[in-house]
């Protein structure tokens, strides 16, 4: 196993929380995720309008990715090669819900463009890559549980064949109002931790 | 008229997620799409999703939409003459 690839940062966002490399940036205790992301959004002062209107799946993949890629302070003029490495158990089943509400009844059939769009959970990744210019490799994969083991063999793979410079990674789940997270972190040839399965799992669980 | 163009407005904010607008942000005459109010190709789809539901108007050429969805003006103008509810 290739130990010359570490984790350079990471982001989390869950039970109204949002932290950076361990420490919190924005914590909210009492909303539903609906309020919360956009609060933590403005928080951010992001200004992209484009937010409103992505999907809950795409909105909290983007804030987590936001948080993060603010933080290495990129040159958005030259041309960032960050392949993207996204996971997650229940796809886009939210989304896919709401889009099926509004084909359920043939008296009322008013499917809405906007919803459908987001009816793959991999178009989080585009909006982070269209935020970020990133004309990467990406992939989007569905487990049942976090699987450290994958994207630890993927993004080693993806950096020592030089099909990318750098790897954000993690794990993006949204099921309903409650039950939400995101873990992602980013993978390189700087930083201090190791981009082993065990330091993996340890961040995950922090 | 002006009670339409008020309710197309609210409908725009609300159904396009407009977030960071209010009504008073729309002049009845701004462009929609391009340099005016900015909206994109999957807006001009929920425009048309939205003539159907709210106003029974089905637009059966997409091309239609052009100057249809031209500004608040035009949508009302459109409205008033087609709607079926």
């Amino acid at each position: 196993m290739n130990t010359n690839y570490h984790i350079k940062s990471y982001c989390s966002i869950k039970n109204n929380q949002v932290s950076l490399n361990g420490s919190v940036v924005y914590k909210d205790e009492e909303e539903s995720f609906s309020p919360f992301i956009k609060a933590a959004y403005k928080d951010q002062n992001t200004k992209y309008p484009k937010f409103f209107k992505m999907d809950k799946l795409s909105k909290l993949a983007f804030l987590a990715a936001d948080v993060l890629l603010k933080n290495e302070n990129l040159n958005l003029e030259e041309e960032n090669n960050i392949a993207i490495v996204f996971s997650n158990k229940a796809s886009s089943l939210d989304t896919d819900r709401k889009h099926q509400e509004s084909i359920q009844n043939k008296e009322s059939y008013f499917p809405s463009p906007a919803v459908f769009v987001y009816t793959l959970p991999n178009i989080c990744i585009g909006e982070i890559s269209i935020k970020y210019k990133l004309y990467s490799e990406n992939s989007f994969f569905i487990f049942e549980n976090f699987n450290a083991t994958h994207l630890l063999t993927y993004s080693n793979s993806l950096l020592s064949s030089n099909k990318a410079d750098q790897v954000l990674c993690g794990w993006v789940e949204f099921d309903g109002e409650d039950n939400y997270e995101a873990f992602l972190y980013l993978v390189s040839t700087e930083g201090t931790i190791t981009n082993s399965k065990q330091d993996i799992i340890k961040l995950y669980n922090t | 008229m002006d009670a339409l163009k008020q309710e197309l407005k609210e409908n725009l904010i609300e159904q396009l997620n407009l977030e960071d607008m209010t009504i008073a942000d729309i002049a009845d005459d701004d462009m929609l799409f391009g340099d005016g109010l900015g909206l994109d190709s999957i807006d001009a789809l929920e425009l048309i999703v939205m003539l159907d539901k709210s106003y029974g108007i089905k637009l059966t050429d997409p091309k239609e939409g052009r100057s249809i969805f031209e500004s608040i003006n035009t949508m009302a103008a459109y409205i008033t003459e087609n709607r079926s509810k």
